[in-house]
C-alpha cells in the first residue's frame, strides 16, 4: 500500500516538525541570555508562594539538560507558565484568544478564496482582455499593500459607519442573543475584509495559471467537441481539476494567514492571538510570547498536514 | 520528494549571453517596465534625499499635521516633518533593509542550495531536510520572538529577516544546480581535473547567477514587507526611520483620529510600489528564465511558498 505509506510519512514529518518547533522555543528563550527571558518564575509582583511553585514546576535550578525534559513534560500537560502580565495561566489565556481570533480568520480566509477563485478563473477565461488585465493588476494591488496599511485605509473609508475596534460594543447592555450576534457582525465585519482583501490576490494569481494550464488539456477540447456550453466547461472540466493546486498553495500560504492576523488584530485592537502576541511584546511578557509562538507554529504545522492529506484525497496518484 | 521532474533539461535560451538576455525580458515586457521604473525613480529619491529632500529630516518646520500645501506637498507629520523628506528618507532605510537581509538570505540559500544540488548523496538529503522544516515553520511569528528577544536595531531586524527567507532561495538554485551538473561541460571539466571549487565557480554559478537575481528581487519585496510588519509590532530601531516606523508612528500618535492621513496614506502607497515593482521585474525574469517553473509568474509569496514543482506535480 504505498497510500499509507505517503499518509504516514507525511504524519512522521508533521511530528517531527512539531518536536522542531518545540525545541527551537526551548533554545530560544531558556538559553537566551538574560534571566528575566530565562526564567519563567520572574513574574513581577507575585508572592515568594507562586514564584517557589513555578520554580519547582519547571525545575528551574537544575541543569539546562534536565530543564528540556520537564519543559516536554510540562508542555504535554499543557502547563505554559503564568503570565507576566495577569498572573493567568498562559494556556488559559491564549484559549480565550483563540476561541476570539478563529472566527475573523476563517471569515476572513474564506472570503479571500471565494474572491480569489472567482477573479482567477474570470482572469483566465478572458484571457487576453481589458477584464483579465484589471482583474491581475488589482490583485497584484492588493497583494503588494501592507497588511497594517489597508486595514488602516479600511478604517479611514468606514469611520464612523461600522466599528473600528473590539469585538464587541462594550455600552450594549445586556443585549438579546440576535442583538449580540448582530454587534459581533458588524465588529468582525472590517478585520476580515482586511483580511480577505490582503490575501485574495495572491490565489487570484494562482487560480488563473492553474486554470490556464487546464484549459490548455486535450479533455476541455473534448467537451467543447460535445457542444457544451462554456460556463459548464469552466465549472465542471477545468476548476475542478485546477482545485488541485489551489488546495496545496491555500494551505501552504497559511504562514500569512497567521502574520495577517496578528497585524489586522492590532490595527483593530482585536482580543485574539495576534493581539497577544503584540502587548506581550510590548511587556515584554516572555511567558505569552513563547506561548503564543507555539500555538501559532503547531497549528501552522497541522493545517500543512491537513493539507497533504486533502491532497492526497484529492489526487491519488500522489505516493511521493 | 520525486526529483525526476526537477532534471527536466531544458536548453539555454538559444545560447544567447545571460547578461544579455536579462536585459532582453527587462526591455520586452510591459510589466517589467513599469515595475523598472518605480523601483529606479523610487531608488534615485532615496539615494538623492540629503540633496534633494526639500527640508533637513530632523526638523520642525511648522505646525503638527499640518495640511498638504505648497511649500508642503504631502503635509507634515505628528512631529511637524515635511512629509516628502521622511518618505525619501525612510524609503532609504526601507531599501537597505531590504537588500541587506536579501543579501543575508541569499548568501545562506545560495551556498546552501549550491552544495545540496552539487555535491547530493546524504548532503543533499541533510540540508533538504532543514529546508524542509523550515520551510513549514511560519516565518513572522519566529522573526517577532527572536527581535523581541534580541532587542530592537536595524542590524538585528536584518539579520533575523535575512535567516528567515532562504528557503525558497535553497530549493530553487539546488534544483538548477543539479541539472547543470549533468551537463556535458562540467563532466568535461571534470574529466580534466577540474576542482570542485574551480566548476562549482566558473560553471555553475554563472549558469544559475540570473536565476538567484530574480530569486533577489522577489526576496527584497518580502524583506521590505515584514521589516514594516516587525516595525509595526514596535520592534523597529527606535533612532533610524524606515517606511514601515513612518506607518508606525502615524498609527501610535492617532493620525487618523487627528483627521491627518496623508501622514498615513503616503508611507502605505510609497511600500505598495516598492513592493510592486519588486513583484513585477522579480515576476518577469523568473518566467523567463526558470524553464521548469510553470508557475512562475504568481508573484513573490506563492514563490516563497513550497514550489508546486516537487510535490506531485503529475496534477500541474
Amino acid at each position: 500500500m504505498r497510500g499509507t505509506d505517503y499518509v504516514l510519512k507525511r504524519i512522521a514529518f508533521a511530528i517531527v516538525t512539531i518536536f522542531v518547533a518545540v525545541s527551537l522555543n526551548f533554545v530560544l528563550f531558556r538559553l537566551a541570555p538574560g534571566t528575566a527571558v530565562t526564567n519563567l518564575a520572574r513574574v513581577p509582583h507575585a508572592t515568594p508562594a507562586l514564584r517557589n511553585a513555578l520554580k519547582k514546576q519547571f525545575g528551574l535550578d537544575k541543569s539546562k539538560s534536565e530543564q528540556y525534559v520537564i519543559y516536554l513534560e510540562q508542555l504535554v500537560h499543557g502547563n505554559l507558565g503564568v503570565s507576566f502580565e495577569n498572573e493567568q495561566p498562559v494556556s488559559k489565556n491564549l484559549r480565550i484568544a483563540v476561541i476570539n481570533t478563529l472566527p475573523m480568520v476563517t471569515i476572513g480566509t474564506l472570503f479571500s478564496i471565494l474572491i480569489g477563485t472567482l477573479t482567477g478563473v474570470i482572469a483566465a477565461w478572458r484571457r487576453g482582455t481589458p477584464t483579465e488585465a484589471a482583474t491581475v493588476s488589482s490583485a497584484l494591488g492588493f497583494y503588494a499593500m501592507p497588511t497594517q496599511w489597508l486595514g488602516l485605509m479600511l478604517i479611514i473609508a468606514f469611520a464612523g459607519v461600522l466599528p473600528t475596534g473590539g469585538m464587541t460594543n462594550e455600552f450594549l447592555l445586556d443585549p438579546g442573543f440576535w442583538q449580540h450576534l448582530r454587534d459581533l457582525a458588524s465588529h468582525i465585519l472590517l478585520p476580515a475584509l482586511t483580511l480577505g482583501l490582503t490575501l485574495y490576490g495572491e490565489y487570484t494569481l494562482i487560480v488563473r495559471s492553474a486554470m490556464l494550464e487546464t484549459l490548455g488539456e486535450d479533455y476541455i477540447l473534448t467537451a467543447r467537441a460535445k457542444g457544451l456550453r462554456p460556463w459548464t466547461i469552466v465549472r465542471k472540466h477545468a476548476l475542478r481539476n485546477a482545485m488541485l493546486p489551489i488546495t496545496t498553495l491555500v494551505a501552504l500560504s497559511l504562514g500569512y494567514i497567521v502574520a495577517g492576523a496578528i497585524l489586522i488584530e492590532i490595527v483593530f485592537s482585536w482580543p485574539g492571538v495576534g493581539r497577544a502576541v503584540y502587548l506581550a511584546v510590548q511587556e515584554r511578557d516572555y511567558p505569552m510570547l513563547q506561548g503564543a509562538f507555539l500555538l501559532l507554529t503547531i497549528s501552522v504545522v497541522i493545517c500543512n498536514l491537513i493539507a497533504d492529506l486533502l491532497y492526497f484525497k484529492l489526487d491519488p496518484r500522489i505516493t511521493e | 520528494m520525486s526529483e525526476a521532474s526537477l532534471l527536466i533539461e531544458a536548453p539555454p535560451e538559444g545560447g544567447q549571453n545571460r547578461r544579455g538576455f536579462v536585459l532582453h525580458t527587462l526591455r520586452h515586457r510591459p510589466a517589467a517596465v513599469i515595475g523598472a521604473t518605480i523601483l529606479v525613480l523610487v531608488a534615485l529619491g532615496a539615494i538623492l534625499a540629503q540633496w534633494i529632500a526639500p527640508y533637513p529630516l530632523h526638523q520642525q518646520v511648522g505646525p503638527v499635521f499640518a495640511h498638504p500645501s505648497w511649500h508642503h506637498l504631502l503635509g507634515l507629520d505628528d512631529g511637524g516633518i515635511d512629509m516628502v523628506t521622511l518618505l525619501m528618507w525612510g524609503a532609504r532605510v526601507s531599501l537597505v533593509v531590504g537588500f541587506a537581509a536579501t543579501l543575508v538570505s541569499m548568501a545562506i540559500g545560495g551556498a546552501v542550495g549550491v552544495l545540496a544540488g552539487y555535491f547530493g548523496g546524504w548532503v543533499d538529503t541533510v540540508l533538504m531536510r532543514i529546508t524542509d522544516y523550515f520551510l513549514v515553520l511560519p516565518d513572522v511569528p519566529l522573526m517577532i520572538v527572536v527581535a523581541a528577544i534580541w532587542g530592537p536595531s536595524l542590524f538585528h531586524i536584518i539579520i533575523v529577516i535575512g535567516i528567515l527567507l532562504w528557503t525558497s532561495t535553497a530549493r530553487v538554485i539546488r534544483a538548477q544546480v543539479k541539472s547543470v551538473r549533468e551537463r556535458v561541460y562540467v563532466k568535461r571539466a571534470r574529466a580534466l581535473g577540474a576542482g570542485h571549487t574551480r566548476i562549482v565557480f566558473t560553471h555553475v554559478l554563472p549558469q544559475v547567477a540570473p536565476l538567484l537575481i530574480a530569486n533577489t528581487v522577489l526576496t527584497v519585496a518580502v524583506a521590505i514587507f515584514d521589516e514594516t510588519a516587525l516595525s509595526f509590532l514596535g520592534l523597529g530601531d527606535p533612532s533610524t526611520t524606515s517606511l514601515g516606523k513612518v506607518i508606525e508612528n502615524a498609527f501610535q500618535r492617532a493620525a487618523i483620529s487627528a483627521g491627518a492621513w496623508w501622514a498615513i496614506v503616503w508611507p502605505g502607497v510609497l511600500v505598495t510600489l516598492i513592493i510592486l515593482g519588486c513583484s513585477l521585474v522579480g515576476g518577469a525574469l523568473e518566467d523567463a528564465l526558470n524553464p521548469r517553473l510553470r508557475v512562475a509568474h504568481l508573484g513573490a509569496r506563492t514563490f516563497r511558498l513550497r514550489p508546486l514543482v516537487g510535490r506531485g506535480q503529475d496534477a500541474l
